[in-house]
């Protein structure tokens, strides 16, 4: 390490100038955000990973772990439209698993807030980045978890299956676990075989305590029971999926081999499309698609919430430091916050600390 | 200077430390009156006794301020980030053992693995719009085990004593907490999943990898652990 809090301030200006010069707007917001709003957002983990005040009068508060939910927050309470910002500042993260990297450090970001033509807006995004790094050696790769999302909703199974495996795209191992169950490679555990068997399992439960009610409880009984009456997820399935999660090439052949799979599970053609017009545009803005890598899996155990396009920036001889610049989509995250309303957002940050530290 | 021994200050914990000592051939007792945290060490030398909080052992002999220590494995865990760099652990002294477990209401029969534990909180965050609550107040250990185990839609809440009694005053709907024989869980119409503990904890005797020794320090210390076995 030894690159400086002053020159790494330099820096996030110097590249939230870029950011601007390319027609974003500047924007700042508090360091300290309501914790429950975050928290609602990212659940308990989001505690692992920021620092969390508390306040008598204003209750937990954090130091913000990131600028996107405020900068949503802003743009979705008073911003025009279409619109495009910048951002430079400190965030905080709690490193307990990486006590080496620094717990505060500088963020510069540019989000676009545009209903035009999504695949146009990615790649310029992505574009830009790749514009703004280019003078610095680094390995971009790219992801697109709405094809994950296509695949898992396109399962033959049922509903209620293809919602648990939505829920947990951004968990693989728990994602895997689902898998193998619904696919019968995993049995059934011997207590809820036995509950299953009884006629009424609820006559010796006792009494019903706390604000989980009966009705709840029956109602998740009655889930069971029917998940347990529904064929096993064929091992075609469970193929399909597994291929889809292992498609890792360049973009070119990336989209090719996912033809070959959605053959068999048309239900990727719709997110194909969008992958397809994304490369096109990306190519019109000047990025050699035949050599940008795509991974099926990017993006899906981080911890913010993209829902489409996904991307990165890293150091191949420094695999020690996290990635230099990350971002994608995140569209679902201004439904979440938007209280009612919803815009498509593309967005991503540079971290000038480790910017400058692999710059040298 | 001494070897600092930490050891809890009241209760079963500090008199079996003591007898564990005992049989070892290092006699520790309480000096002054029983208000007093005073101690002394027979039979060894070099070798002082300092009472403490249970739970402030482990901040002390991070920070090095006491060369060895007795207490939980739970509070070693729960309190040390990467605590094995932070100390060392000498001997299980086989006692104290207790299990942090998570427990849901006895009537959920739905609910037995971190599995139905997960399902049951979608639902409930579903048809309550906020996140399950579990009162724990072993925070960092329960989330690392509930992320390990896939558990989304739940959230923590702090609960630093009578935590069995949160799920009937409706404010926790499951906990997870520190239990020995489980009776307490019962009587709150309370049962454990049926899954490896977060934790299985018992009384320890740890080294801080920080404090500070001189050579006679050294010598009292490798003194002191030939005579423990350790």
């Amino acid at each position: 390490m030894g690159v400086s809090f002053a020159a790494e301030k330099a820096e996030a200006e110097r590249l939230r100038a870029v950011f601007a010069e390319a027609g974003a707007q500047p924007l700042d917001c508090a360091i300290m955000q309501s914790a429950e709003t975050l928290l609602d957002l990212y659940g308990e983990d989001i505690r692992a990973r920021a620092y969390v005040t508390h306040d008598p009068n204003r209750g937990e508060m954090m130091l913000r772990p990131d600028f996107t939910v405020p900068v949503v927050e802003m743009h979705m309470s008073d911003g025009a439209e279409p619109a495009r910002y910048t951002y430079a500042g400190e965030v905080f993260r709690r490193q307990e698993e990486h006590p080496e990297r620094p717990s505060e450090y500088y963020q510069v970001g540019y989000e676009v807030f545009d209903r035009g033509d999504q695949a146009k807006l990615d790649a310029e995004v992505f574009g830009l980045f790749a514009e703004v790094l280019k003078p610095v050696n680094l390995r971009p790769v790219t992801g697109d978890i709405g094809i994950l999302t296509a695949a898992v909703a396109g399962l033959q199974t049922s509903q209620e299956r293809r919602d648990a495996l939505l829920r947990h795209i951004w968990r693989p191992r728990r994602f895997r676990a689902l898998l193998d169950r619904f696919s019968g490679k995993t049995p059934v555990p011997a207590p809820r075989a036995a509950m299953l068997a009884q006629d009424d399992p609820m006559a010796k439960a006792g009494p019903v305590i706390g604000l989980r009610s009966e009705r709840e409880i029956e109602a998740r009984i009655a889930a069971l029971r029917a998940d347990a009456a529904e064929p096993p997820l064929s091992r075609a399935q469970v193929d399909l999926i597994d291929a889809v999660l292992a498609v890792r090439e360049t973009c070119s052949f990336a989209l090719e081999h996912l033809r070959d799979i959605a053959v068999d599970m048309p239900a990727l053609l719709p997110a194909l499309e969008t992958f397809e017009r994304r490369c096109d545009a990306l190519a019109a803005r000047g990025v050699d698609v035949a050599e940008l890598d795509f991974e099926a899996s990017y993006g899906r155990s981080s911890m913010e919430y993209y829902d489409g396009f996904a991307f990165g920036f890293v150091c191949e001889s420094r695999p020690d430091l996290p990635p230099v610049a990350t971002g994608g989509r995140y569209d679902a995250l201004t439904r979440r916050l938007g209280g009612g309303q919803e815009i498509p957002a593309v967005g991503g940050v540079i971290r000038p600390g480790i910017l400058l530290e692999v710059a040298r | 200077m001494t070897i600092k021994l930490g050891v809890p200050s009241k209760g079963r914990l500090m008199e079996k430390t003591f007898d564990w000592f005992g049989a070892r051939g290092v006699k520790l007792s309480r000096t002054g009156s029983d208000r007093e945290y005073a101690g002394a060490v027979e039979g060894v030398e070099g070798v002082s006794l300092v009472l403490l909080s249970a739970g402030e052992i482990p901040r002390e002999l991070a920070a090095g301020r006491i060369h060895l220590g007795v207490t939980g494995t739970d509070l070693i865990r729960e309190k040390l980030v990467q605590w094995d760099q932070k100390v060392e652990q000498l001997a299980e002294l086989g006692f104290g053992q207790a299990d942090l477990i998570v427990a849901v209401p006895a009537a959920w029969v739905d609910v037995d693995s971190l599995d139905d534990l997960d399902g049951a909180a979608a639902a409930f965050r579903a048809r309550h719009g906020f996140r399950m609550r579990i009162a724990t107040k072993y925070h960092r250990l329960v989330r690392d085990y509930l992320r390990m185990g896939g558990v989304a839609d739940y959230q923590l809440v702090d609960s630093q004593g009578a935590t069995e009694g949160t799920v009937k005053n409706l404010t926790a709907e499951a906990i997870a907490d520190i239990t020995s024989t489980g009776e307490t869980l019962r009587a709150n119409h309370l049962k454990v999943l049926a899954e490896e503990p977060v934790l299985r904890s018992q009384a320890t005797l740890f080294r801080s990898r920080a404090a500070k020794m001189n050579d006679a320090d050294r010598e009292a210390l490798r003194t002191l652990c030939e005579m423990l076995r350790v």
